[in-house]
């Protein structure tokens, strides 16, 4: 019993530490930037919504997160829809060179954005898609892809052949078998690839901040609007960066039962 | 499980490979092509061969911030991996605490990352942050925009805030596959609490653990947004790790060919890491 209640105290100190620097953004956003720099209040004494104001009544501001918002759901469209048939070839089938593409597609995700901004860049321009939300999703794909055959092939590896033999001798042809009878038994880890394509799309920024100028521009490129010539407006800031924790936190919730799995990459 | 030979299944894998081949074969060859000649601008560019890889490799600034990211990434591994394993054993196995847990802890990793150097650089500072307020106030002369050392432990506390969760979560399922029936036997034996962990559950979290080293290590290697908003890289230099060192070369002084080799020269050793990490590994997997 010891045992447990001193593990109970250390966890829910370590999540109280985690916690503290998110309070104070969200402290900091109901605030006015007198107040704020006025001197230290553990909580607002003057509530205001005023920041939040800011951003909801000005489209340059809210545009942001519908921007990344598109972007992001498109980049988990792509990545859902090429990866799943993908990750099928690699927990069924032996087959040339399997092995050495399986090692390519991950070591994209190990090549630092930062090396493939400036050839982007002149990609995308050079075919007419810079500026637009579709540039950053398919940039995306280029560490999103890897990552969700990698997730995708650990469950499906957990469902045995014989399903797949059975639906044959039953008359399914394999579109039929795949969307009616394997994806159905594989949805949990679907969600789970869902969500990381989701985390890792929505959390990056230098790309999706050199592929855009105005139309596409994510949130997080707006939010350096806030340094202006009269300082920063710390309120403000806060504001919209308390903002965009919010979609993180419904997708974790919908996939919450899953995400344990998830983490382990389907494979434990 | 069996797998059956069937080249076929190439077809299954042909838009992935296109897709992939489209978003990173294509702009790795445009570096190839950058690194390998001096570009003065539209059809005046000429063959330098490995001029740019000789220049690069001989750049003190770059050597400079090779050495700081190896000192990062090498701290990062070494606190973030025995913190998450730690917090995984205290997680509660299930229920409703279970899950509350799990959704708390992801928190971190869902913040966009310039929002996480926001948010650091909100809470570190002296006059309106909690956490620069109250070590002042503990009479300790912390300012992490003027000293380097301060500025060094701010970033590196921001990344183990931001990515111990991920090696945590990792851990936690890892440890939900151990079957409790290994737990009753090591009861039986009165097996210590050291033991269990020592000889039942660090054994079984090696796949995870695997993981969790190489994501660490590859993300910290490219860390760039956070450090930026924090301090800018600054005081000096001293917080400027390769991706910026690399974003500033290419875009802030448009040095194409020098910025291609540096790219070349950074991707390579990621993935030399990454291969004799898991190679070890696996082949110490054989021996046993």
């Amino acid at each position: 019993m010891r045992q447990t209640r001193s593990k109970n105290f250390g966890i829910t100190l370590f999540i109280l530490l985690l916690l503290t620097p998110i309070y104070w953004l969200l402290n900091m956003s109901f605030k006015t930037n007198q107040e704020i720099l006025g001197g230290l209040t553990l909580w607002p004494q003057n509530f205001t919504l005023d920041n939040y104001a800011v951003i909801f009544t000005d489209p340059s501001w809210y545009s942001g997160y519908i921007n990344s918002m598109i972007y992001v759901s498109i980049n988990v469209v792509i990545t859902l829809v090429v990866a799943l048939p993908a990750a099928y070839a690699f927990s069924r089938y032996k087959f040339l060179g399997d092995k050495h593409l399986f090692f390519w597609l991950l070591s994209n995700r190990m090549a630092p954005p930062a090396v493939f901004l400036l050839p982007f860049f002149q990609l995308y321009s050079s075919i007419g898609l810079f500026d637009t939300h579709i540039a950053v999703a398919l940039a995306h794909c280029l560490f999103n892809v890897p990552l969700a055959v990698w997730i995708l092939e650990g469950f499906m590896s957990g469902v045995p052949r014989e399903y797949d033999e059975m639906a044959y001798i039953d008359g399914y042809s394999f579109p039929k078998f795949f969307v009616k009878v394997f994806l159905p038994m594989i949805r949990s880890g679907i969600g789970v690839t869902a969500f990381f394509a989701f985390m890792f799309s929505w959390v990056e920024l230098l790309l999706a901040r050199t592929l855009t100028s105005v139309d596409a521009q994510p949130i997080g490129a707006i939010m350096t609007r806030t340094i202006g010539a009269s300082g920063i407006d710390w309120g403000v800031l806060a504001a919209a960066g308390s903002l965009t924790i919010i979609p993180g936190l419904l997708v974790i919730w919908f996939v919450r039962n899953h995400v344990a799995k998830g983490f382990a990459l389907g494979r434990v | 499980m069996q797998k059956v030979q069937n080249n076929k299944a190439w077809w299954l894998v042909l838009p992935v490979f296109l897709l992939v081949a489209f978003s990173a074969l294509i702009p790795l060859m445009t570096v190839v092509n950058y690194s390998v000649q001096d570009i003065f601008g539209p059809g005046q560019a000429f063959f330098v061969g490995t001029e740019w890889f000789k220049e690069v490799l001989t750049d003190e600034r770059l050597q400079d911030s090779l050495i700081r990211q190896f000192i990062f990434s090498g701290a990062v591994l070494l606190i973030q991996i025995p913190l998450g394993i730690g917090v995984a054993l205290m997680m509660p196995k299930s229920g409703i605490k279970g899950s509350l847990c799990l959704i708390l802890l992801a928190i971190p990793l869902l913040i966009p990352w310039n929002v996480v150097g926001t948010i650091w650089q909100i809470f570190a500072r002296g006059d309106i942050g909690l956490f620069g307020w109250g070590i002042n106030q503990l009479g300790i002369d912390y300012n992490y925009t003027g000293d380097t050392l301060d500025a060094w432990l701010t970033v590196l506390l921001m990344d183990v805030w931001h990515w111990t969760p991920l090696v945590a979560l990792l851990c936690y399922s890892g440890l939900r596959a151990i079957p409790e029936a290994f737990y009753q036997a090591a009861e039986i034996d009165r097996a210590s609490k050291w033991a269990v962990f020592r000889y039942i559950q660090l054994p079984r979290l090696k796949s995870v653990l695997i993981i969790a080293v190489l994501l660490r290590f590859m993300d910290s290697f490219m860390i760039y947004i956070e450090p930026f908003v924090l301090t800018g890289g600054g005081p000096g230099s001293s917080t400027t790790f390769l991706s910026q060192t690399l974003t500033t070369m290419a875009i802030g002084q448009f040095d194409l060919g020098r910025a291609a080799a540096f790219s070349l020269i950074y991707f390579l050793i990621v993935l030399l890491i990454s291969w004799l990490f898991f190679t070890a590994i696996t082949h110490a997997d054989k021996e046993k």
